[in-house]
């Protein structure tokens, strides 16, 4: 059996090709799509999740990272009075815009926190430190985003907001979901760049690090009795609700999702449509298996294992391609994401997506009259 | 002797065959009585539309008699579940068709081996049979050969071979010898011929071909549905069957078979 079944599928080795790229093109889109859905969460929410810090503070309402709104600095002082918190630190973020040095202007979202604190930092740098951000007027940025922002190397001049900045190290692989890339400077070099209303109200955020032994769920019952107007989020939860907020609410997720639902609709239809030719063109052996006393499940276990050989195959060629197309856009705008788990679970929709192709087949193996065999 | 019923390995009455398409009826068969002997040569001859190949189908539970009994080695096959005519086709009867119907992607051994491979044979043991019997077709130096770069003839040994393969004392073939020339269908029919009078089997053929006739010991003339007439041909009958036990064994009982 499972040699009829391998010598059916590799006799017409063109068949064979295109059943293999109808599964690798379909593999490979859902790959990307789905890739692309867990590059663009993973991006969203990448300050959030690189923050080491365990809670949050937002202005009440405030749903996801990027529309931090200011609010008293006082409220920094009460949380660093707060039993339990061992830490706690002033982070910004605010949209402003970049003069690069032809004169071209950018969107950028700056991002204020305090170097050495370990909480907000950058991290993946490349070329300087943040310790260089000490130093005035001084920014990081991405190294993804030189091109956009017009600079080259460390030591290059720009403006952000009518004043000067200058780049003192890169990043790598900070990418921004909004197009808008991040400039990373201290809190107040941030303030300056970002002219908030009142130099009272400047802090959009508080990074919160618990004591030890202190959990923080339980800081966060704490803190939330304590503040007004501001809204207490573990980093989990903000990182979730700001990925849920991208993805879900913008449409943004569901525009990859359908991609990757489409890429599965035409390779289940291609493989569906390639394995049902393969079994008109045998149609007169499996009448004569049948014809031999074959039951109908073991014309099945052929039908499948070829099903089973075909997603395997068009599996591990997939991988391959993807293996490409992700390290390619590593270094691209937006990334591709390739976990294991995602891996492994192509394997089994690969196995799925045949097998669901394959039963086309099996019905038509199902209805086939043994006596067939005796007719010219 | 050899009409006896202890050799009746099949046996038909009142068989009736009716194709329905839409409100047209076409009655293939009408109320045929038959027996097929262990040891026999059986052909049936007609013209075309005579419905041949429907009784060779319904002999062969390939396809349901609209009326009648059939009994295949004492078993009422009309009694069967659909899903029971596979067991009696496995363990009963051995096919060889026309157009040999062997699998292109498969070596002659290979062929020989899935008919073993249907019965649930384990591969070592399947491909150490196939060899066995293509030995016996006289076909061995072909075992690796792909059916494209067979002959005609030879091809239809191949075919005989993998009818054999489950060892059944019943074999059923359709016009074997019509695409074959003078040479080969001869050595096809003779070795046909050995299996019913050597080795005991009941084969049955359809057949057009007028150089077979001397080979049949009966000879069942069939025209619109119905059996005309049976001749017995007293030239053919050759050497009494050497295993006549072992092909009336029931069913399910292990044979050691060997052409």
């Amino acid at each position: 059996m499972g040699l009829l079944a391998r010598r059916n599928l590799f006799h017409d080795k063109v068949r064979f090709a295109v059943t293999l790229t109808g599964i690798v093109f379909a593999l490979v889109l859902i790959i990307i799509q789905f890739g692309l859905f867990l590059g663009f969460t993973t991006t969203t929410s990448n300050n959030i999740d690189h923050s080491n810090a365990d809670l949050w503070i937002v202005f009440h309402g405030v749903g996801y990272f990027d529309t931090g709104r200011n609010f008293s600095e006082r409220k920094f002082y009460q949380v660093l009075s707060t039993p339990g918190v061992e830490r706690a630190e002033k982070y910004m973020q605010a949209f402003g815009r970049w003069k690069r040095p032809d004169g071209r202007e950018e969107n950028i979202q700056v991002i204020g926190f305090h170097p050495g604190s370990g909480l907000g930092e950058p991290w993946n740098v490349v070329q300087g430190s943040t310790a260089d951000l000490r130093q005035e007027d001084s920014v990081l940025v991405d190294e993804l985003y030189r091109e956009k922002l017009g600079v080259r190397e460390i030591g290059d001049r720009v403006e952000i907001g009518d004043h000067r900045a200058r780049v003192v190290g890169f990043t790598r692989g900070i990418r921004s979901f909004t197009t808008s890339p991040f400039v990373y400077a201290t809190f107040k070099t941030s303030l300056d760049y970002t002219n908030p209303a009142s130099s009272e109200d400047s802090t959009a955020y508080i990074l919160v690090k618990a004591a030890e032994g202190v959990a923080p769920k339980q800081l966060k019952e704490r803190l939330s009795e304590r503040l007004n107007d501001v809204d207490v989020y573990t980093t989990a939860e903000f990182s979730r609700k700001t990925r849920f907020y991208w993805m879900f609410t913008t449409g943004a997720g569901l525009a990859v999702l359908t991609a990757a639902l489409m890429g599965l609709v035409v390779g289940v239809a291609v493989v569906a449509q390639t394995i049902y030719a393969a079994t008109m063109d045998h149609i007169r052996e499996y009448g004569t298996l049948k014809a031999m006393g074959a039951t109908n499940r073991y014309l099945y276990r052929v039908l499948i294992e070829q099903a089973v050989w075909s997603a395997v195959l068009g599996y591990g060629l997939a991988m391959i391609v993807a293996h490409f197309i992700v390290a390619a856009s590593e270094k691209g705008g937006a990334v591709i994401l390739m976990p294991w788990l995602m891996s492994a679970g192509m394997l089994v929709l690969a196995i799925v997506m045949c097998i669901t192709a394959a039963l086309v087949s099996i019905n038509k193996v199902t209805r086939i009259d043994p006596a067939m065999v005796f007719r010219g | 002797m050899r009409q006896g019923d202890a050799w009746a390995v099949i046996r038909a009455r009142g068989l009736s065959k009716i194709y329905r398409e839409g409100k047209t009826e076409l009655r293939a068969l009408d109320g045929v009585d038959l027996e097929v002997r262990a040891g026999e040569l059986t052909l049936l001859m007609g013209p075309s539309g005579s419905g041949k190949t429907t009784l060779l189908s319904i002999l062969g539970c390939i396809l349901r008699a609209s009326a009648g009994k059939l009994e295949v080695l004492g078993e009422d096959v009309a009694t069967l579940q659909e899903s029971e005519l596979p067991r009696i086709r496995r363990e009963a009867i051995g096919f060889v068709f026309q157009g040999f119907n062997l699998f292109p992607t498969l070596t002659a051994e290979e062929n020989v081996a899935l008919s073993l491979d249907v019965r649930g044979i384990p591969r070592s043991k399947a491909n150490k049979r196939a060899e066995e019997l293509l030995r016996e077709v006289g076909l061995l130096e072909k075992a690796r050969s792909f059916p494209a770069d067979l002959s005609g003839g030879q091809k239809q040994r191949v075919a005989i071979a993998r009818a054999l393969a489950g060892d059944p004392p019943i074999l059923l073939a359709d016009e074997p010898t019509a695409a074959l020339d003078s040479t080969s269908g001869r050595t096809v029919i003779e070795l046909l011929q050995r299996l019913a009078h050597v080795h005991g089997r009941a084969v049955v053929l359809v057949t057009h071909d007028p150089r077979v006739l001397s080979y049949g010991d009966r000879i069942i003339h069939l025209e619109d549905g119905r059996i005309l007439r049976e001749e017995k041909n007293s030239e053919g009958v050759m050497s009494e069957p050497a295993s006549i036990e072992a092909a009336a064994t029931p069913m399910g009982i292990s044979r050691e078979f060997s052409i």
